[in-house]
């Protein structure tokens, strides 16, 4: 979802990047092996997603399959948002 | 190189000749100053660099702080004076609770826990534990409280929550520190740092708070070779089998539970392993883990170490300062 992506972009750009690189970073882009986000960054893109998108990320989907980068972050929310 | 538990062995006596040595030299060669330094929290690091540090400058010119708070266990404070004792230092006790109380310690801390269990009160406990990385997923906290009567919640904190009882707990080491620093300054003594291999590899002190030194004797040593000095060192023996706590919060809490995600011997070889290019998959047949359990601890050490890299910088300036070496 293309708003989505931007949302998520945006939060990053604003927060972590101070603007500096934030037109560098693609949709496939690990935010780990960039350095973009530590553990504590972590925390901050889930407190981010639960309060944009009014969703509870559960412990065990916290993995870096779900929020390591956008592409990852959208396919995420699809299911999420769409699950019954 | 194999990999066994023999990797870690310390010839002792060289190791406590080498340290004491070194100290004599920083303290008069380059700081210039007539003593040292310790606060004992009963534990193995800190019993283990006041022995060392006697060791190298004699009784006399080392003194003990003992700074209990309202969340430390009792027998901390009486291991760490028996250990004052044994080595024959002087040492004072001061109880940094009432300064902890009025700087809000404790009360920023309760707030952040309420805003998640709102019914934690007076003779409620809690503690923190890590939960994620070692396993390959994302490192995240949660907060363990428990009621009077003895029921247990846990829940994964917030951000904002965790931030808040990170920055308040905080204050015991800072606050500490502060008390270190005036005795120094009063008696133109060094401070004393006393974290072993694993806590200042891995970031695990708080920046101007136990990260705070003029000395680090053993920050070069594994804490199972802490443990091997200690036993050497004749310490208590309380002191040379305690397991590894990080005795802040009012939960008992073991450091593996609250940063490491391993217990330390397993840590330690985890860390040797990964500083000696020992493959992943070695270091997992040794521990009888998974292969991929090996690759995560691997990570997770070097995830940690990016992101506390900031906790031993100096401060950035924005232009240089060749004079004095900046």
């Amino acid at each position: 979802m293309a708003d989505t992506k931007n949302r998520v972009r945006t939060f990053i750009a604003e927060n972590f990047l101070m603007g500096a690189n934030a037109a560098k970073v693609s949709d496939a882009d690990s935010f780990q092996d960039l350095h973009i986000l530590d553990s504590t960054g972590f925390l901050e893109l889930v407190s981010f997603l639960e309060q944009e998108f009014s969703i509870r990320v559960k412990d065990e989907e916290m993995i870096p399959e779900n929020l390591d980068s956008l592409d990852n972050i959208d396919s995420y929310l699809e299911r999420k948002l769409h699950a019954g | 190189m194999k990999l066994s538990s023999s990797v870690l062995d310390l010839d002792c006596a060289a190791e406590v000749a080498r340290i004491s040595s070194r100290m004599v030299d920083i303290l008069a060669q380059h700081q210039r100053r007539r003593g040292v330094i310790v606060a004992l929290s009963g534990g193995v690091d800190s019993s283990v660099c006041a022995a060392l540090a006697v060791r190298a400058l004699g009784p006399k010119r080392v003194y003990g702080l003992v700074l209990p708070e309202k969340d430390s266990k009792p027998s901390s404070k009486e291991l760490a004076q028996r250990v004052a004792g044994q080595l024959s230092i002087s040492y004072s006790i001061e109880d940094i609770a009432p300064t902890l109380e009025a700087i809000g310690c404790y009360r920023w801390r309760d707030e952040a826990i309420r805003r998640v269990f709102p019914n934690y009160a007076d003779g409620w406990k809690s503690k923190i534990a890590i939960s994620g990385g070692t396993e390959g997923r994302i490192n995240f906290f949660k907060l363990i409280v428990q009621s009077p009567d003895g029921e247990v919640h846990v829940t994964r904190l917030p951000i904002h929550e965790y931030l808040q009882i990170v920055a308040a707990t905080n204050y015991k080491q800072r606050i500490r520190k502060t008390v270190e620093y005036f005795h120094a300054d009063r008696m133109n003594y060094a401070v004393i740092g006393t974290p072993n291999r694993l806590e200042y590899d891995q970031g695990f002190f708080v920046k101007n708070g136990d990260g705070a030194a003029d000395i680090k004797p053993i920050a070069h040593l594994y804490k199972t070779q802490v443990y091997a000095l200690a036993r050497y060192l004749g310490l208590p023996e309380e002191v040379c089998s305690a397991m590894p706590t990080t005795d802040t919060y009012s939960l008992q809490q073991g450091q593996d539970e609250f940063y490491f995600s391993l217990p330390f011997d397993r840590m330690d070889i985890a860390l040797w392993a990964h500083n000696h290019g020992i493959p992943a998959a070695e270091l997992a047949a040794y521990l009888g883990i998974d292969p991929a359990s090996g690759e995560h601890i691997y990570s997770d050490i070097e995830s940690k170490r990016r992101a506390t890299r900031y906790l031993h910088a100096r401060p950035a300036l924005v232009g240089p300062v060749e004079e004095v070496g900046d």
